[in-house]
């Protein structure tokens, strides 16, 4: 195994979680900040993957289709709002996973009324569909390269929103004591308003960054939602750079997993043992990972609440 | 005016009486006053919601085509959609065979349903044409004479690829596929028929999004081939990261037809271009059938190209048509229905073809390759016949003659 190899590896897993992480980000600052368990997320990621698709496929421009699935998905989220989500802020979680499941349902379905039930096709930008070599004997995929990017700029935005900025202080603030907040004069009504609407667009820029890699489909939003709830538990509920921290751990475990371990496994047991042995591992890392996180630190690597 | 007889209300149910009786006593061909009943369940929600849209035009067509009628008899379709789910989808065909009794059922997309419903049915003695499912254990040790595979046996597809990648002689070739039964017995399928250098076996999650890490290993391991079963969306994020990872240049995809369908070149485009796959029908395959059959579901459905989900749906309605026309009329019984399917003699898309016996097809299998067609759409193109007349591997399991 050369040093390429396991460079290039490295990289996949980074990659990988980045794109984790682009999701777990608006989940966890509505499950951290505003404690609502929204599961319907995967559906503004899936309503983002949607409308960049058929915005590109129109207007030929990529960054014009990202421009237009954020603003789109936004007016649907303050929908969501408006009529059902304010309703649940003060109920229980099992009412919020309820209601946002039915979302998800009645998403689906809108979904396959307008693009029917057919995977769309959500073209790669011409200029980026090839590989670059990023050095001798490693090329690599540029569009991934942009998605590595936008990754690390969402990161990045978000700790100077979240840590330097008045809003962000007023957003910890609602969220470690809300009544406190609201007698200092904090509108903390408002606030999660607006971050639920900044999570909605976190979640449509997902899916639009992820559409020319992955297949647009109905459902695409729930099978991308479970990994990233792994990384929600295992970051730490409510805390971004826990969210980051943790996809990351989880892109590159899940990597190594698949990976180096059937690697290993067939250098050191007999080859219908590792044959058996390697998937099995592959499946499990991400979870066995969350349990030993689990295990040593209960509330998550870094819970906002702790 | 009025004919005044009919101001008896008495009169007009003694003639249609009459009328009945002449029926019963005169004729064996219009022998039966309940229409047939055919219970299709649709995969229009689920995982299969994609090929299932695909399989319900298939039928509509059919049905339309033959006037809602199967050999000149009156039929009454009762449809639902069991979204994929074994547990919905028996308690649907339940339903269908108790309630709404049921003569001949068809539908199911997922060879999970397949073997959840087959049981049922087979107690009921209800035929059951499955349009695509062909799980290896229907045509085995569990054959039944009610079960009827009427596309194909599922390792078929895999075994015409290992054919395929045979006579090309590669040296070299990676496969792949999810980690679950079907993965398995696919790479399993592709191995009885491929005897070069199989380099190396990746087995992934199901359901995988990310292929990164497998496509690193296959550059590190630089095959000149590679065979892949991925079925739906995993499939889909395949070819896209193999493309964008440019390992299209050196290594040839391979993969069975249910991963390069109109369904999965709608989704990804030109990439394909160039993927070799195998499937026992193709829509330019060369018969009169075939040709109607295409050029009629194309000009219903807005010029789009059938996939081989729509082409077996109206096959299994077109084996019906004939299968009730053939025992004379009376879908009741239930044992000249199945000896007039065993024939198969009704002009099939894919042209003629037999049953073993284990009532699944011997049938040619043929090399497509995706390419553009003259209006520079993108669609598969059919190149040569891999496999003619090929049978499957099951069928001295089964104990049926």
């Amino acid at each position: 195994m050369s040093g390429i190899l396991v460079l290039e590896q490295l990289l996949n897993g980074i990659g990988y979680g980045l794109m984790l992480f682009l999701l777990a980000a608006g989940l966890t600052l509505v499950f951290g900040i505003m404690d609502v368990l929204n599961l319907a997320h995967g559906s503004l990621f899936m309503a983002g993957a949607y409308v960049a698709a058929e915005a590109h496929t129109r207007t030929g421009s990529f960054a014009a289709a990202i421009v237009v699935a954020v603003l789109v998905t936004v007016v649907v989220a303050l929908l969501i709002e408006v009529l059902l989500m304010r309703r649940l802020y003060k109920r229980d979680h099992l009412a919020q996973v309820l209601a946002t499941f039915g979302v998800i349902l009645v998403a689906d379905d809108i979904v396959k009324m307008i693009w029917g039930p057919s995977p769309v096709m959500a073209p790669t930008p011409a200029a980026l569909s090839g590989p670059v070599e990023l050095m001798d004997g490693l090329p690599y995929p540029s569009y991934r390269l942009v998605v590595l990017a936008g990754g690390l700029l969402m990161a990045l935005a978000l700790y100077v929103l979240v840590n330097h900025t008045r809003i962000g202080m007023r957003v910890r603030a609602g969220a470690s004591d809300r009544p406190m907040a609201e007698l200092m004069g904090v509108r903390v009504g408002r606030i999660f308003n607006g971050v639920f609407l900044l999570g909605a667009a976190l979640a449509a820029l997902a899916g639009a960054l992820m559409g020319p890699i992955v297949a647009v489909q109905v459902g695409m939003g729930e099978a991308i939602l479970i990994p990233a709830l792994v990384v929600l538990v295992i970051g730490g509920i409510g805390s971004v750079r826990g969210a980051f921290v943790a996809a990351l751990l989880v892109g590159v475990v899940d990597t190594i997993g698949r990976a180096f371990v059937p690697m290993l496994l067939r250098a050191t047991l007999p080859p219908a043992t590792a044959a058996d042995l390697g998937p099995l591992f592959a499946e499990v890392a991400m979870y066995a990972l969350m349990v030993v996180v689990l295990i040593f630190r209960p509330s998550g690597l870094f819970s906002a609440r702790a | 005016m009025r004919p005044t007889f009919l101001k008896s209300p008495a009169l007009p149910r003694t003639l249609i009486s009459l009328l009945l009786c002449g029926a019963a006593l005169g004729a064996s061909v219009s022998a039966v006053a309940a229409p047939v009943k055919v219970g299709l369940a649709l995969d229009i929600s689920g995982p299969f919601a994609a090929l299932g849209a695909e399989a319900r035009d298939g039928f509509a067509l059919g049905i339309k085509q033959l006037n809602g009628k199967l050999g000149g008899q009156d039929v009454e379709f009762v449809q639902a959609d069991m979204a994929g789910s074994p547990d919905q989808a028996k308690q649907l065909v339940d339903r269908m065979i108790q309630r709404d009794k049921i003569d001949i059922f068809s539908g199911p997309i997922g060879s999970n349903v397949a073997l959840a419903v087959g049981p049922t049915l087979f107690n009921a003695k209800v035929p059951y044409l499955s349009a695509n499912a062909g799980p290896s254990q229907f045509a085995g040790a569990q054959c039944s004479p009610y079960f009827f595979g009427t596309a194909y046996q599922n390792d078929q597809f895999h075994e015409a690829a290992g054919k395929f990648a045979q006579d090309r002689a590669f040296k070299k070739i990676v496969l792949i596929a999810p980690n679950y039964p079907a993965g398995k017995d696919a790479l399993g399928g592709f191995k009885r028929q491929f005897k070069g250098q199989v380099a190396d076996e990746l087995y992934t999650k199901l359901g995988q999004i990310d292929y990164a890490a497998e496509l690193a290993q296959l550059r590190a391991a630089k095959p000149d081939s590679i065979y892949f079963f991925l079925p739906g969306a995993m499939g889909i994020n395949f070819i896209k990261q193999f493309v964008g990872a440019g390992l299209s240049k050196d290594i040839t995809l391979v993969t069975s037809g249910f991963s390069a369908d109109e369904d999965v070149i709608g989704a990804v485009g030109e990439p394909m271009l160039g993927l070799f796959n195998t499937s026992h029908w193709a829509h330019d395959l060369d018969n009169a059938a075939n040709k109607a059959f295409v050029a009629a579901f194309r000009k219903e459905y807005n010029g789009r190209y059938p996939s081989v989900y729509a082409a077996q749906a109206y096959d299994a309605i077109l084996a019906m048509d004939a299968a009730v026309k053939q025992s004379g009329g009376n879908a009741q019984n239930r044992d000249a229905v199945v000896a007039a399917l065993k024939k198969a003699n009704y002009a099939s898309t894919r042209g003629t073809f037999k049953y073993a016996n284990n009532h699944f097809p011997i049938e040619n299998f043929y090399l497509r390759v995706i390419g553009k067609d003259a209006q520079g759409k993108v669609t598969n193109k059919l190149i040569n016949t891999v496999l003619t007349s090929y049978g499957d591997s099951y069928a001295s399991k089964c104990a049926m003659k």
